[in-house]
């Protein structure tokens, strides 16, 4: 059978390999031939925003081009059909060449929509569908950085051009999103919570205006400026266009095909167009009305086209589910089933903390049975849970709101993934059931998401299902009485806070006689450091006691930078510094040549130490009153303030001297996870106190306390856990609040996911922390006390120590430096010689 | 920078031409590394304490080409001495060399021998 597939993009790739996969699949059998426009083979699309991050194309592909020809695939890239004749059965490509064909798959997908505006034609406006889109948008932008101009502005505010803007935002230029619509993501999302992911989005630095329409680009060649029908304007160094996407319909509708009415090639519920010998799949194709610009619909499309092609009986039953939930990083976003409710036929529950910004809904059927649809932000780890009852018309809880507010008498009943039917399909992107994800655990044995997705497939598109999909994994596990634990290595099976147990019980105070008597093997670099931590979290011992068992950086009591040099980080508590001080940084970093830099968290960073040389500079820091800084290690960093009551007018309390204090209270403490604080002197916030561990900020009578936040890859605003306290009561719990999470984090777990994890979360914490339930407020507090009072500085016990000293040569058996050290200048300093 | 990767190659213990005498058993850090000398090359020596053994290695990490893997940590998989690189914790056999994490080319390594509480690495060049 001679098939042609036109399209080589997610869904038609998907095509091949549905085609292929089969058990009864011979190469004889099949002559497929595949036409791509684009110059790649297909890649996931889905992930494109990933190719700002490392350029990487290939990370991309869903599969190389090697695969194609070992499946007996002819993959002809670069390559656009112009023409189809259905009477004859051939296609023509661009080059005039003409190919026939038995069956045709039409997977052309869609072109982004670009409305008709004056002006749209400019240089500097973009669309974001393809790879070379993106690279056209990274040259562009470093042009016009190059100029000193960096204001961009994404049109459309939906989904797409949400993501859009958010790429927009890491090229490093000031963002703007433009909508039509009163509400962001209109298609998706009510007022209220439209207004509250407005916020959010605001949040990340992005400026949104809805109600706008956009009249007209101006501009000499690149666009300069943009008109609105409201009179208004605004400038602009580079636009992108997301308004919607629009069916790749011209080639079948000039052969002939039948499109719907708002475009796209119409097909029946086997995919077949309006010529029996023609299927559409993915976004080129109208099912019931509709084209559907989500990755799901379109593969379930294409395995129906597959069984056809071996006769067997399958059809898309219903219409495609439009489920959406953001994968934005740091704004949560999700909508499903009927989530607006235009037609006001369902009963709304509706909860809204302006506050936290958080806005959840969901709409219950009117005789009060079924949930028929919802929509969550700001907070969005309810969403499997919720579709996966509303897509298989689970009975509610007694109290349906429970749903979005968690029961609150402790049963948790609903989100208890053994409540699911089998017939469940947990990863829409490649529609895998439950069923067949429990067969494997049970029937062949697999215990780690890893085997049972290369197994399944689930969770290898967008991966929205993974937590479901280790859900049912440990539920599985746990109903066939094994228990599921995250052990630290295969030397310990244990988990960290069960270590930390053990070692404590069992007076185990040095790390080979944790791996005789409750370990095995040799060790690792797993295992090492978490004993490490441990011993220190217990005794308070310095990096110095056990060396060979700490991280590379804590042996040598420095971070290693690109080159194999180092930095030193001395203890700047609170920011605050004296001029004498900050000479003896000066002169340091002068005599050993070392770059400085300040840091995010107001110290001092000095680079490009060699290793022969890191006691002698500590030295002559440590004359000068300077401690270790702890920046190489999993312990307390830095506490950040603002300069608080003594200087600004706003201040309510002298945030310095609290930084100052709490920093020097905390300093050398190791936890699982480095540790950063702050303190601001009131609301205004200037010291980023929320993006920390843990965060104070004064306000009208007395000190707010909010945990669990960090900055990074995945930001995450600390959460209030008490207010309104006086510093001896804040400090109380801060002491109890970082021993609890010392002693039953997992090994570099930050205290975000640490509080994510817990079950209860911040309620349960606020009740060990501030109402102590579990009565070990006062031991806490006293181990708290013990560790403070043994601190001492591991850099004064180096350099007063000759044998610690020794560790420093770069040979044991020479003097000789490190001669392989490049250094290359860097405006008035030097760095590493880059990497090749 | 290539180059630079090209000057180790693994010697077997009977290629040996010459027994290099880097130090005494005192010097090095037990169940840990120490980078040793030797003409232009930069060796790592590891004494696994533990089990009474030593491995050495070149210093050069094949990842980035730093001169990093003698400050690594060492320790076992599955009963395999091994040493994770400084800079990425790229894991590396020391029995073979052979990278355990990922695709990177294998390391040279060199055998050690320890007679009279002197350490000697076998070089052929
Ligand atoms: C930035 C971005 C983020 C997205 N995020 C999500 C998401 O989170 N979840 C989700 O479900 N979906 C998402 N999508 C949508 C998803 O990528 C599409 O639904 C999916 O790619 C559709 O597959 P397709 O094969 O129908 O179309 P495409 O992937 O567009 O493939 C069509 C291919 O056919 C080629 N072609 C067209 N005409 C011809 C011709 N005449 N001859 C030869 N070749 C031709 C095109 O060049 C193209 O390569 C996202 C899309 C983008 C752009
Ligand atoms: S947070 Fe308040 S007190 Fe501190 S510097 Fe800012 S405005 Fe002043
Ligand atoms: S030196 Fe690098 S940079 Fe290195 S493995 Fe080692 S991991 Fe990497």
């Amino acid at each position: 059978m001679k098939i042609i597939v036109v399209g080589n993009g997610m869904v038609g790739y998907k095509f091949c390999e549905k085609l292929v996969s089969k058990t009864t699949y011979k190469k004889e059998n099949f002559e497929v031939t595949v036409f791509g426009e684009e110059i790649r083979p297909a890649y996931d699309r889905v992930h494109l925003s990933e190719y700002f991050l490392n350029q990487d194309a290939r990370s991309l592909e869903l599969a190389d081009q090697n695969w194609y020809a070992e499946n007996g695939i002819d993959l002809r890239l670069g390559e656009l059909i112009k023409k189809i004749d259905i009477h004859n059965k051939t296609v023509e490509s661009h080059k005039s060449e003409i190919y026939t064909f038995d069956k045709l798959i039409i997977a052309t997908g869609s072109y982004p929509f670009v409305p008709v505006i004056d002006g749209v034609d400019k240089k500097g406006i973009f669309v974001y569908r393809t790879i070379e889109d993106l690279d056209q948008m990274i040259s562009f932008s470093e042009k016009i950085k190059a100029k000193g101009k960096n204001k961009a502005v994404v049109i459309g505010g939906g989904l797409l051009g949400l993501e859009a803007a958010k790429a927009v935002k890491d090229l490093g230029l000031e963002t703007h999103i433009v909508e039509f619509a009163p509400v962001l993501m209109a298609r998706q999302l009510d007022a209220r919570g439209g207004d509250i992911l407005k916020s959010k989005i605001e949040d990340l630095g992005i400026v949104v205006h809805t109600s706008k329409n956009t009249k007209c680009f101006a501009g000499e060649q690149d666009v300069e400026k943009m008109h609105f029908t409201d009179g208004s304007e605004l400038d602009v160094d580079m636009v992108v266009i997301s308004a919607g996407i629009k069916a790749r319909d011209e080639v079948a509708s000039a052969a002939g095909l039948e499109l719907g009415p708002r475009g796209g090639v119409l097909v029946d519920e086997k995919m077949q167009t309006s010529h029996p010998d023609i299927y559409a799949i993915g976004e080129v194709a109208n099912f019931l009305g509709f084209t559907y610009g989500l990755v799901a619909p379109g593969y379930e499309m294409a395995e129906v086209v597959v069984a056809q092609l071996y006769g067997e009986n399958k059809s898309m039953l219903e219409s495609p589910d439009m489920s959406t939930k953001l994968k934005l990083l740091g704004v949560d976003v999700a909508s499903f089933g009927d989530a607006i409710d235009i037609h006001h036929e369902h009963t709304p529950i509706i909860f809204e903390n302006r506050h936290e910004k958080i806005y959840k809904r969901v709409n219950i059927s009117a005789d009060g049975t079924k949930l028929m649809g919802g929509i969550l932000v700001g907070d969005a780890a309810e969403y499997n849970m919720l579709l996966q009852i509303y897509k298989n018309g689970m009975p509610l809880p007694k109290n349906p709101e429970d749903l979005i507010l968690g029961s609150r008498n402790g049963d948790g009943g609903h989100n208890d993934v053994s409540a699911l039917p089998d017939t469940a399909v947990i990863c829409s992107c490649e529609n895998v059931n439950k069923g067949k994800i429990c067969c494997v655990i049970t029937d062949d044995g697999l215990d780690t998401y890893k085997a049972i997705s290369k197994q399944t497939k689930a969770g290898t598109g967008c991966g929205g299902c993974k937590p479901m999909v280790q859900n049912i994994l440990e539920s599985e596990l746990k109903k066939m009485g094994r228990v599921v634990k995250n052990t630290i290595c295969e030397h310990f099976q244990y988990t960290r806070a069960e270590l930390y147990d053990i070692v404590k019980i069992k007076g185990i105070t040095d790390y080979d006689e944790a791996l005789n008597t409750i370990g095995m093997g040799h060790g690792c670099e797993s295992c090492k450091p978490v004993l490490a931590s441990i011993f220190a979290s217990l005794f308070m011992e310095t990096a110095n006691k056990q060396p060979a068992i700490q991280d590379s950086n804590d042996r040598f009591l420095a971070n290693i930078q690109r080159n194999g040099t180092y930095s030193v980080v001395p203890r700047i508590p609170g920011g605050e510094i004296t001029p004498e001080k900050l000479i003896v940084i000066g002169e340091v970093a002068k005599e050993y040549n070392l770059y400085t830099k300040i840091t995010g968290g107001q110290r001092i960073d000095l680079f490009g130490a060699q290793l022969n040389d890191l006691p002698a500079i500590w030295e002559k820091l440590i004359i000068a009153g300077f401690e270790s800084g702890h920046a190489y290690g999993k312990a307390l960093r830095t506490v950040k303030s603002c300069v608080g009551s003594t200087w600004c007018r706003f201040g309510m309390n002298d945030s310095v001297s609290l930084a100052v204090k709490i920093e020097n209270r905390y300093k050398g403490l190791r936890a699982p996870h480095k540790l950063k604080g702050g303190v601001s002197g009131c609301i205004r916030e200037c010291a980023e106190a929320r993006g920390k561990d843990f965060g104070i900020i004064a306000v009208e009578g007395g000190l707010n306390l909010y945990v669990c936040g960090n900055g990074g890859a995945d930001p995450k605003h600390a959460i209030l856990l008490a207010s309104g306290l006086d510093e001896e009561t804040c400090i109380k719990y801060l002491d109890r609040f970082l021993m609890f999470y010392i002693q039953t984090a997992g090994p570099l777990i930050r205290t975000a996911p640490w509080l994510e994890k817990m079950e209860g979360g911040i309620e349960y914490l606020k009740s060990v922390v501030v109402d102590d339930t579990l009565g070990i407020g006062a031991e806490l507090e006293s181990q708290m006390e013990k560790l403070v009072s043994d601190y001492a500085c591991e850099w004064k016990e180096a350099i007063e120590n000759d044998s610690i000293r020794k560790r420093y040569k770069h040979f044991v058996n020479s003097e000789d430096r490190d001669e392989n050290i490049v250094f290359v200048p860097l405006r008035e300093m030097k760095m590493p010689e880059p990497w090749k | 920078m290539q180059n630079v990767l090209d000057n180790y190659e693994s010697v077997m213990e009977e290629q040996v031409t010459y027994w290099y005498p880097c130090g005494y058993v005192d010097d090095f850090p037990e169940n840990a590394g120490a980078c040793v000398k030797y003409k232009h090359a930069q060796i790592a020596v590891f004494y696994f304490a533990r089990m009474g053994k030593w491995y050495a290695c070149q210093n050069l990490c094949p990842h980035k080409v730093e001169m990093v893997l003698s400050r690594g940590m060492i320790g076992d998989a599955t009963g395999i001495a091994k040493v994770a690189c400084p800079m990425h914790k790229h894991n590396f056999s020391l029995e073979d060399g052979a990278c355990l994490t990922a695709e990177l080319p294998a390391i040279a390594t060199y055998p050690v021998r320890v007679e009279n509480q002197q350490v000697f690495v076998g070089f052929n060049f």
